[in-house]
């Protein structure tokens, strides 16, 4: 069956496509609301920042995006498909949207190549050959081609990161999620992620990133969307919300994480 | 008591098969137990509850009842109740093996509460479908980390097949009951049983750390 768009929400043709749209979503954990009354709308090749304390629902808020997180009401549409319980616009919706993890989590049974074909083989239907060729084009394009054959443990945390990184771009996403993938990194292997994660963003990939790296943010976003219990509080171009930060807890946040 | 080891050994051809045909009966009833175990797993964590409350129960009945009465149950009441008429050797295989199920039922569960919870999530946010989940990605990591324990359950096995005797299989335990009812020699005869058992739990055992040994790079 094919799947019914709802009509583009900007009406304008040469706009760029609307590629995330979230309505007035609320989520609880029980009677807890982590996430009040969000509104988030991210356009093809748009680079978005989410950062803001720890706890503030940043992290929920991307998972709510391919469905790690169920949220309770508003509406979420990625890519013309709404994210409701439909298994199928679910797994459509996940087909599309890659996400690299604090912690990682390669398949540390697999090696990196078979890591980076599962996806491609048994849900795109790729050919072994074609989902090689092109595991071998992203791992070279997050600069480990030579460690194919070895397994996640035998890799740094830097490596391993860009290994997540490549597996993700093989499934060829139209946008990817970085749930801050940087944290768990020593602090000489931040570097090299960062630098991955700005080529994929020069080559105009949509990217919605939870971190804490403040420079990241300047250099590479669109927008910077800062979250303060549930909510957004202020998103605004980098060079006003590092400049000019409007709220309160806002400038307060900025203070604590630029001071040194 | 003079030993005779020696008279013994040369008529002891009929422990040799004994010891072969427990340890096939032993290896088919752990694959057998390794299907249900993994069946049993996969239906714990089904969304149907029906499935989930048959795991529970199923496994106190095996582990509250003797192997004994399992095997004699499936060999005396399953023809009569069903209407299958399976000869003693699969009934014997298939008590041994759903006895064994269920323990690897509870050793798999205490593997796969081990998995991380971010493997679920990577896979799930690759868009893999549930089955390749399971069975790319969750179960070889819940097997790996369980195969001492797996062993051990392996050997169990081995050590509970004597009971297959009361059901006429003539594996070690009876091969060595026959051998001394006409050689008279009860002592020798069980001595060198014993030792076959023991070698073959042994060799299990070893054969089990070399598995793992070979499989550690897979570890984070």
């Amino acid at each position: 069956m094919e799947t019914v768009h709802p009509p583009a929400l900007n009406p304008t043709s040469d706009a760029p496509k609307v590629m995330v749209d979230i309505r007035h979503m609320n989520k609880f954990y029980g009677d807890f609301q982590v996430l009040t009354d969000i509104n988030l709308t991210v356009h093809a090749r748009e680079r978005i920042v989410i950062c803001g304390p720890s706890g503030s629902g940043k992290s929920t808020l991307i998972r709510c995006i391919n469905r790690l997180e169920e949220h309770q009401d508003g509406d979420i549409v990625v890519d013309g498909i709404p994210l409701t319980e439909d298994v199928k616009n679910i797994d459509q919706i996940r087909s599309e949207v890659g996400m690299c993890f604090q912690q990682f989590n390669l398949f540390p049974h697999l090696t990196v190549m078979e890591n980076c074909l599962l996806a491609p083989m048994s849900v795109r239907n790729m050919s072994r050959s074609a989902a090689e060729a092109l595991a071998r084009r992203y791992l070279e394009k997050v600069k480990i081609p030579d460690q194919a054959e070895k397994y996640p443990s035998q890799l740094s945390g830097g490596q391993q990161q860009r290994v997540a990184i490549a597996r993700a771009l093989c499934m060829q996403p139209r946008i990817m999620l970085f749930d801050e993938p940087t944290s768990a990194l020593d602090p000489e292997m931040i570097n090299e992620v960062l630098e991955t994660m700005e080529e994929l963003a020069r080559e105009g990939m949509t990217m919605i990133c939870v971190t804490h790296e403040m420079g990241f943010a300047r250099k590479v976003a669109d927008r910077v969307v800062f979250m303060d219990q549930g909510q957004i509080v202020e998103s605004a171009a980098p060079k006003t919300f590092f400049g000019n930060p409007k709220n309160e807890r806002t400038q307060k946040f900025l203070q604590q994480v630029l001071q040194h | 008591m003079d030993l005779q080891f020696l008279d013994i050994i040369p008529k002891s051809g009929p422990l040799f098969w004994g010891a072969l045909y427990t340890l096939f009966v032993g290896l088919i009833a752990c694959g057998v137990g390794i299907f249900v175990g993994t069946g049993l797993l996969l239906m714990r964590n089904s969304r149907f509850w029906l499935l989930r409350t048959f795991v529970g129960i199923y496994g106190s009945f095996i582990r509250g009842t003797p192997a004994l009465v399992q095997i004699l149950v499936f060999y005396y009441a399953l023809a009569p109740l069903t209407g299958i008429n399976i000869g003693p050797f699969t009934a014997g295989i298939m008590a041994v093996g759903f006895n064994s199920g269920a323990y690897v039922a509870e050793i798999l569960r205490g593997g796969l509460s081990r998995i991380p919870k971010g493997q679920w999530e990577a896979a799930e946010a690759l868009g893999l479908p549930k089955r390749k989940v399971w069975f790319k990605i969750i179960l070889p990591q819940v097997f790996h980390s369980v195969i001492p324990l797996l062993v051990n359950e392996f050997t169990m096995v081995i050590k509970i097949t004597p009971l297959l005797s009361t059901i006429t299989l003539v594996e070690l335990t009876r091969a060595s009951q026959m051998l001394y009812n006409e050689t008279f020699r009860p002592v020798e005869v069980l001595s060198l049983a014993a030792l076959i058992y023991f070698i073959i739990c042994f060799s299990i055992s070893q054969f089990g750390e070399h598995l793992q040994r070979r499989s550690r790079k897979y570890r984070l």
